[in-house]
C-alpha cells in the first residue's frame, strides 16, 4: 500500500486553519505613533458601541424594580440587587428559565449535531461521486440557501400541523436538522481536501462506501464540519420565528421565546423588568463567552468554503 | 514471479483469484452507484420535507380558497381554485407594498453602511496600526451570538424614555430624542440589525484578507505603496467575493425581518402589524386565519428575495470579467 495515511493528508491540509495565523500585512512594518492612537482609538469608540448594551443590562440586572428607573442607568444603585435578582430569575414559575436553557441547549445541539453530520455526507457525495442527477440535485439544494428561512416557516407549520407536529420537540427539532449552506460549504470543502486515491485505496483494501465516509472522509473535512456546526449552532439557538410559529406550549419554548414571554408582561407586572434584565444577562453571559472563545475556529471552513465559491 | 507464463496453461489458482477479483469490482461498482443516494438519502428526506414540500404546499394553497359551507362551516369545507386572487388580495389594501418599500428603504441604507462599517473594521483590525487585534475582534464578533430577540429587548430598554439613560444624556445635552418615533422606529430598528451582524459580516471579510498571499504585500511595499494604496488596489479587489456574499445574505436579512419590529411594537405605536412584510404574513396567517393569502405573501417574499440576490450575485459575477 502506498496511499498516504490519513492523518498525514489532513495534516498537509491544515495550513488553512491555525488560529493564531501571522498577520501578514504587519509583518516587518512599524506604524508611526500617530496612526497608532487613532486606529487603535477609533476601535476603542466602535468597542464601546458593541459593548454599551451588554453593561447597561448588567447593572440594570444589579437594581431593584424601584431603582431601576429612579437611578442613572449607567450607573449602579446603592441597593445591590443582583443575587435576589438572579435567584429570583432562577426559581420563578418552578425555575421554568432553566427549562428554557436547557430547550435551547437540545434545540441547538441536537440539531447542530445531526444538521452538520447530514450535510457532510450530502456534501462528500455530491463531491466525490459522479452520478446522474448530480448537478439537479446541488442546483436545488443550493436554491435553498437563498429561499428565507421565514418564508418557509408559515408554509411548514401549515405542513406540520396536518402531521399532527406542532407544538412538538420534534416541529422545532425537524426543520433544525437540514442546511443547504453547510452542504453547500461540505461539497466545497470535500471537492479540495478529500483524496479520490485514497478512497480508491481504501475501495482495494475491501471497505465499504460508507466506511470509507466515515473513517477516511469525515476525518479530512474536520475544519469545514467545526465550522457548519457552528454556524448551525448559532443559527438555532437564535431562532425565534420557527418556534414562535410551531410552539403554543411554554413548557416546550427556547429561551428567545420564554424571554419575550417575560418581556411582554412587563407593563402590566413592573416586576417582570428584573425577571427579564436578570434573564437577558444569564443568558447573554454562556454564549458571550462561547462567541469569543470559538471565534478562532471559525475561519478555517468559512474562506474555504463560501468565499471560493 | 511467474507472469511469463503462457496463455496455453489450464486454469491456475491466479486465475481464479483475477475472476473473482472481477466479480468483486462488479460488486463494489454496484455498491460505489448506490452510495451517493446512500449518503444523501437523509439530507435530501428532511429536505423534501422542510423545503420543498412547504414551498409547494405553500404555492399550491396560495392559488386556492377554502370557503365554508353553511352559515357557521358546519356543512364542511370546500377547497377551489383561486387563479391570482389571494395575490391580488395580498396587494389589495397596499399594506404589503408600503411595507416591501420600507424594506427597501431600509436595505439601501441598512446594507451599505454596515458593509461599509465592517470592511473598514476589518482593514483597520489587519492594518499594522491597530493595537490588541484579537480582543477587538472577539468583542465586534460577540454581539452574533447574541439572539435578535435578546438584543432587541436590550435595546428596546434603551430606547425606552423613562428607563433608557441614553434619552436621558440626550436630554442633558439639549437634544430631543425619540428612538420610537414614526420617522425614527425604523432606524432604530436598523441599529440592532447592524449592531447584530456587523462583527459577523467582518469576520468574513477578516478571514479573506488573511488568506491573501504576504508577497504581495512585500511587492507593492518594494514599490513604495501607501497603506491607504494597498487597501484600494490589493486588499479591496481581493475581498470581493466575501463583500458579494456578506451583501447577498444582509440582502436575504432584511427581507426576513421580524422579531426586531414585532418586539417593538409594544413600545413603538408606529409599527403597524403589516409593517414588515414578514410581519404581514404572519398577521394574515394567525390573527386573521387566512392561510391562503399568508402562503400567498409567503411566495412573494421567497421570490423578491431569491431574485433579488441572483440579480446581485449575476450583475457582481458579470462586472468580474
Amino acid at each position: 500500500m502506498t496511499a498516504p495515511s490519513a492523518p498525514e493528508q489532513t495534516a498537509a491540509r491544515r495550513t488553512d486553519g491555525q488560529p493564531a495565523a501571522a498577520n501578514k500585512m504587519t509583518e516587518g512594518v512599524r506604524s508611526s505613533p500617530a496612526s497608532t492612537i487613532v486606529v487603535t482609538g477609533l476601535l476603542v469608540v466602535v468597542a464601546l458601541y458593541f459593548l454599551v448594551p451588554i453593561y447597561w443590562v448588567f447593572v440594570a440586572a444589579t437594581k431593584s424594580t424601584d431603582d431601576l428607573f429612579a437611578t442613572n442607568g449607567f450607573w449602579f444603585s446603592s441597593d445591590f440587587a443582583l443575587w435576589s435578582n438572579l435567584s429570583q430569575v432562577l426559581t420563578f414559575d418552578n425555575g421554568i428559565f432553566l427549562r428554557w436553557f436547557l430547550n435551547s441547549v437540545i434545540y441547538a445541539g441536537l440539531g447542530a449535531l445531526l444538521a452538520t453530520y447530514f450535510a457532510a455526507a450530502g456534501g462528500y457525495a455530491l463531491a466525490k461521486y459522479n452520478f446522474r442527477g448530480r448537478n439537479f440535485v446541488f442546483g436545488t439544494i443550493l436554491a435553498g440557501v437563498l429561499v428565507p428561512g421565514t418564508a418557509i416557516a408559515l408554509p411548514l407549520f401549515l405542513l406540520f400541523a396536518n402531521l399532527g407536529l406542532t407544538n412538538t420537540y420534534f416541529s422545532v427539532l425537524i426543520p433544525s436538522l437540514v442546511s443547504p449552506f453547510g452542504l453547500f460549504l461540505c461539497r466545497i470543502y470535500a471537492d479540495a481536501t478529500v483524496s479520490s486515491s485514497l478512497m480508491e485505496a481504501a475501495r482495494i483494501d475491501g471497505a465499504s462506501e460508507l466506511r470509507i465516509f466515515h473513517t477516511v472522509g469525515l476525518r479530512v473535512m474536520t475544519p469545514a464540519l467545526v465550522t457548519v456546526f457552528l454556524f448551525q449552532l448559532v443559527g438555532i439557538w437564535n431562532n425565534y420565528f420557527l418556534p414562535l410559529v410551531m410552539l403554543s406550549d411554554t413548557n416546550l419554548y427556547p429561551i428567545t421565546l420564554g424571554l419575550n414571554n417575560w418581556r411582554s408582561q412587563v407593563d402590566r407586572l413592573p416586576e417582570f423588568y428584573e425577571l427579564t434584565t436578570g434573564g437577558v444577562l444569564l443568558s447573554v453571559i454562556p454564549l458571550g463567552i462561547a462567541m469569543i472563545v470559538l471565534q478562532r475556529y471559525w475561519r478555517g471552513g468559512l474562506t474555504e468554503g463560501a468565499v471560493k465559491g | 514471479m511467474t507472469s511469463s507464463v503462457p496463455r496455453a496453461e489450464p486454469p491456475t489458482v491466479a486465475d481464479a483469484i483475477e475472476v473473482g477479483a472481477a466479480k468483486a469490482k462488479r460488486g463494489a461498482n454496484k455498491q460505489v452507484r448506490r452510495a451517493p443516494w446512500l449518503l444523501l438519502a437523509p439530507f435530501m428526506v428532511l429536505f423534501l420535507l422542510t423545503f420543498v414540500l412547504p414551498i409547494l404546499a405553500a404555492i399550491g394553497s396560495s392559488f386556492t380558497k377554502v370557503t365554508r359551507k353553511g352559515v357557521f362551516g358546519e356543512l364542511g369545507v370546500e377547497t377551489t381554485f383561486a387563479g391570482f386572487s389571494n395575490y391580488t388580495q395580498a396587494f389589495a389594501d397596499g399594506t404589503l407594498a408600503k411595507s416591501l418599500g420600507r424594506m427597501l428603504l431600509f436595505g439601501v441604507v441598512q446594507v451599505p453602511v454596515m458593509i461599509v462599517l465592517c470592511t473598514v473594521l476589518a482593514l483597520m483590525l489587519e492594518s499594522a496600526s491597530a493595537r490588541w487585534p484579537g480582543f477587538f475582534r472577539a468583542v465586534y464578533f460577540m454581539p452574533y451570538g447574541v439572539p435578535g430577540v435578546i438584543a432587541t429587548i436590550l435595546w428596546s430598554f434603551l430606547y425606552v424614555p423613562g428607563l433608557s439613560p441614553l434619552v436621558g444624556l440626550f436630554d442633558k445635552l439639549g437634544v430631543q430624542i425619540d428612538f420610537l418615533g414614526e420617522g425614527t422606529v425604523l432606524w432604530s430598528i436598523a441599529n440592532i440589525v447592524t449592531w447584530t451582524y456587523t462583527g459577523y459580516n467582518m469576520m468574513i471579510i477578516v478571514a479573506q484578507l488573511k488568506s491573501i498571499p504576504g508577497d504581495i504585500y512585500e511587492a507593492a511595499r518594494v514599490d513604495g505603496a501607501s497603506t491607504w494604496r494597498i487597501a484600494r488596489t490589493i486588499q479591496l479587489p481581493l475581498i470581493r467575493p466575501a463583500l458579494v456574499l456578506t451583501t447577498v445574505f444582509s440582502i436575504i436579512g432584511t427581507l426576513q425581518l421580524f422579531a426586531e419590529a414585532q418586539l417593538l411594537q409594544s413600545f413603538a405605536p408606529s409599527i403597524t402589524n403589516t409593517y414588515t412584510p414578514n410581519l404581514a404574513a404572519y398577521t394574515t396567517a394567525f390573527a386573521y386565519n387566512d392561510y391562503n393569502v399568508a402562503a400567498a405573501q409567503s411566495v412573494i417574499i421567497a421570490l423578491i428575495a431569491f431574485v433579488l440576490s441572483f440579480v446581485f450575485l449575476t450583475l457582481t459575477s458579470r462586472r468580474q470579467r
